[in-house]
């Protein structure tokens, strides 16, 4: 990835009155990248898709998207960016046609180009059926797509997504998903996600930067935030079904063992460690007890351990 | 100036408009009201009323001996009913007439600018490729054109209705004079400007449709004022002050839009959160 990054910024920071909602932000975002933005409420996820798009000025630092300042070239920028709010604000007196066509025209999509593209927007959403009837008729995960689609309607090189799936069903989740997916993988759209779901950062999400009271506290591929962070390990393994009783006693005993689950159908147990230098100390303790090993298998510590690694000794953290 | 976007709010505000029985009820009602049926029952009825029994025509005439010796001038050569007709259709419902322009404004505009504010949709706006201008001119344009249509559409039912109401007194077709004529195209979009500025101010402080319209609604006020000054004869509707007051209104529209434009900046709006 040596191309110019589509967002560079460098102490970007912004007040409101004694509130810090984004502090010092340091980020480089490469275009083609899927970048997971995750924080809590009130992190400042928001507040930092303003500031870059420019319909909100810094209190100071400075911020360059797609080769411009957005608090200069706001204007011009937006013309290159998407952005699905955080409220879908979608006008719900206007049919869902009309909403889209209305946004081409803002984005000044070419008029001769504008009803093909709105058509292949609805039926890409799957709401070309509805697209007659007004929004205010629409069920939430319609309302939502119909503001995703009206985000795209430009083709943006970059989108913004804030909290995309928060409060949606999860096949509609599932679609979302889907549709991030294929936006990364076709072409170099960049896309800036805004979640709290960390196995949603996770399924998509080449690098995630850890968001916190308006502060980057961490930012890596899920992956190597794991190797950094999380000094624990998830492991599973197969013995024999005479075996599982014996072994479940002997995992009761041992203090750092946690999330100890049998597996269905199998003679198979997954459990977690606090640290990896237990790993040896454990299996001793099961072959000392008889219990036989056929299987031992390492699982890949997931966002939420980081997440949670990051925010150790810090109860009042909400999830 | 993008014209292509700004036409492009200015038919989504309008479509809104046109869906939302609460902002559109009045838009209607207000002006049937005004426009056909005050003018038609003064027309009408006054002559029958003169004569019924106990109808004190002696105040009326006293009344009448009190206004402006320039006002009745205007009515030389007029019988008592049709004096009054002319003194009611021409004069006393005028400054009425504003409050279909003021009206119309400002609930147009407490619908796109605070209402918009209540629906969320106003985001999603922030974020298109407009600039603070152009979203403010358009909507700005999206509640004058229909205050001066409805105006206008008004002013036309009105002529219409008084004609035709007071023929049977009249005989021929008195109305509207010069001074109607500089209202309908002058005074009324200043009036409308004026509303549309004041619901604007009023609107980047509250939240919602309905408080905007109400506090927006003392804007009415100055117009009771011109009724009540006009019908006891302290000032009546000459052309020169016909034209003076659509200065009036025009300066305070203009100064209150200009206000208004300032508070209209998406970073304000969102700082305002
Ligand atoms: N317009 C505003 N006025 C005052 N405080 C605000 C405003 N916008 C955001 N904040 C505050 O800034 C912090 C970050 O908010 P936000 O960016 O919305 O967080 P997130 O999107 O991560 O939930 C919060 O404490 C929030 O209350
Ligand atoms: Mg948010």
């Amino acid at each position: 990835m040596q191309k110019q990054p589509a967002i560079i910024t460098q102490g970007l920071t912004r007040c409101f009155d004694e509130i810090t909602a984004v502090d010092h932000l340091d980020l480089e975002i490469y275009p083609g990248e899927v970048l997971g933005f995750i924080g809590h409420n009130g992190a400042g996820k928001t507040t930092t898709v303003r500031l870059l798009n420019g319909v909100l000025t810094p209190t100071s630092g400075k911020a360059q998207v797609l080769g411009l300042d957005p608090s200069v070239d706001g204007a011009l920028l937006r013309q290159r960016t998407g952005v699905l709010t955080e409220t879908p604000s979608v006008d719900e007196r206007l049919t869902g046609y009309e909403n889209l066509s209305i946004f081409g025209a803002l984005y000044n999509v070419p008029a001769a180009d504008l009803d093909r593209r709105v058509a292949d927007l609805l039926e890409l959403f799957q709401l070309s059926e509805r697209a007659g009837d007004r929004v205010s008729e629409y069920s939430k995960g319609m309302k939502q797509k119909l503001a995703l689609a009206r985000a795209m309607i430009h083709q943006p090189e970059l989108l913004f997504l804030d909290e995309p799936t928060s409060g949606l069903d999860p096949v509609i989740t599932r679609q979302v998903h889907t549709l991030i997916q294929d936006l990364s993988k076709n072409g170099d759209h960049t896309v800036f996600l805004c979640t709290h779901n960390l196995a949603e950062a996770q399924r998509l999400c080449d690098r995630v930067a850890v968001l916190e009271n308006g502060k980057m506290v961490a930012l890596g591929s899920p992956a190597a935030l794991a190797q950094e962070l999380w000094k624990g390990v998830h492991l599973e393994f197969e013995t024999a079904y005479d075996a599982l009783p014996g072994a479940l006693r002997t995992l009761e005993t041992l203090p750092d063992v946690y999330d100890v689950i049998q597996g269905e159908g199998q003679p198979v147990i997954s459990l977690s460690l606090t640290y990896r230098e237990q790993v040896p100390g454990m299996v001793a303790r099961l072959v000392e007890a008889g219990v036989p090993l056929y299987r031992l298998t390492p699982k890949d510590p997931t966002l939420e351990d980081i997440y949670f690694a990051l925010h150790e000794n810090k109860p009042e953290v909400n999830r | 100036m993008n014209w292509r976007a700004i036409r492009a709010i200015i038919r989504r505000d309008m479509l809104a408009v046109t869906r939302s029985k609460g902002v559109l009820l009045p838009l209607i009602i207000v002006p049937m009201l005004f426009m056909i049926i005050l003018p038609g029952a003064f027309g009408y009825f006054t002559p029958i009323i003169n004569q019924l029994p106990g109808g004190n025509m002696s105040e009326i005439e006293l009344f009448l001996n009190q206004l402006p010796p320039a006002m009745l001038a205007q009515f030389e050569g007029y019988s008592f009913d049709q004096m009054m007709i002319v003194f009611m259709l021409v004069y006393m419902l005028a400054p009425l007439f504003l409050i279909i322009p003021l009206m119309v404004a400002s609930v147009v505009a407490a619908d796109s600018f605070a209402g918009e504010k209540e629906r969320k949709t106003l985001e999603a706006l922030i974020y298109t490729p407009t600039t603070d201008l152009e979203l403010f001119t358009a909507k700005v344009l999206s509640a004058l054109i229909p205050a001066v249509s409805v105006s206008l559409v008004g002013f036309l039912l009105y002529a219409l209705t008084a004609n035709i109401a007071a023929w049977p007194t009249m005989g021929r077709v008195f109305f509207p004079n010069t001074a109607w004529v500089i209202l309908v195209l002058w005074v009324a979009p200043g009036t409308a400007a004026t509303g549309l500025g004041a619901t604007v101010m009023v609107s980047s402080k509250v939240n919602s449709f309905q408080e905007a319209n109400q506090i927006a609604g003392v804007i009415v006020l100055p117009i009771l004022a011109l009724v009540v000054a006009q019908i006891t004869g302290v000032m009546y509707f000459s052309n020169l002050l016909t034209f003076l007051l659509g200065l009036f209104f025009w300066t305070g529209g203009s100064v209150l839009l200009y206000l208004g434009a300032r508070t209209f900046r998406r970073s304000e709006i969102l700082a305002r959160g």
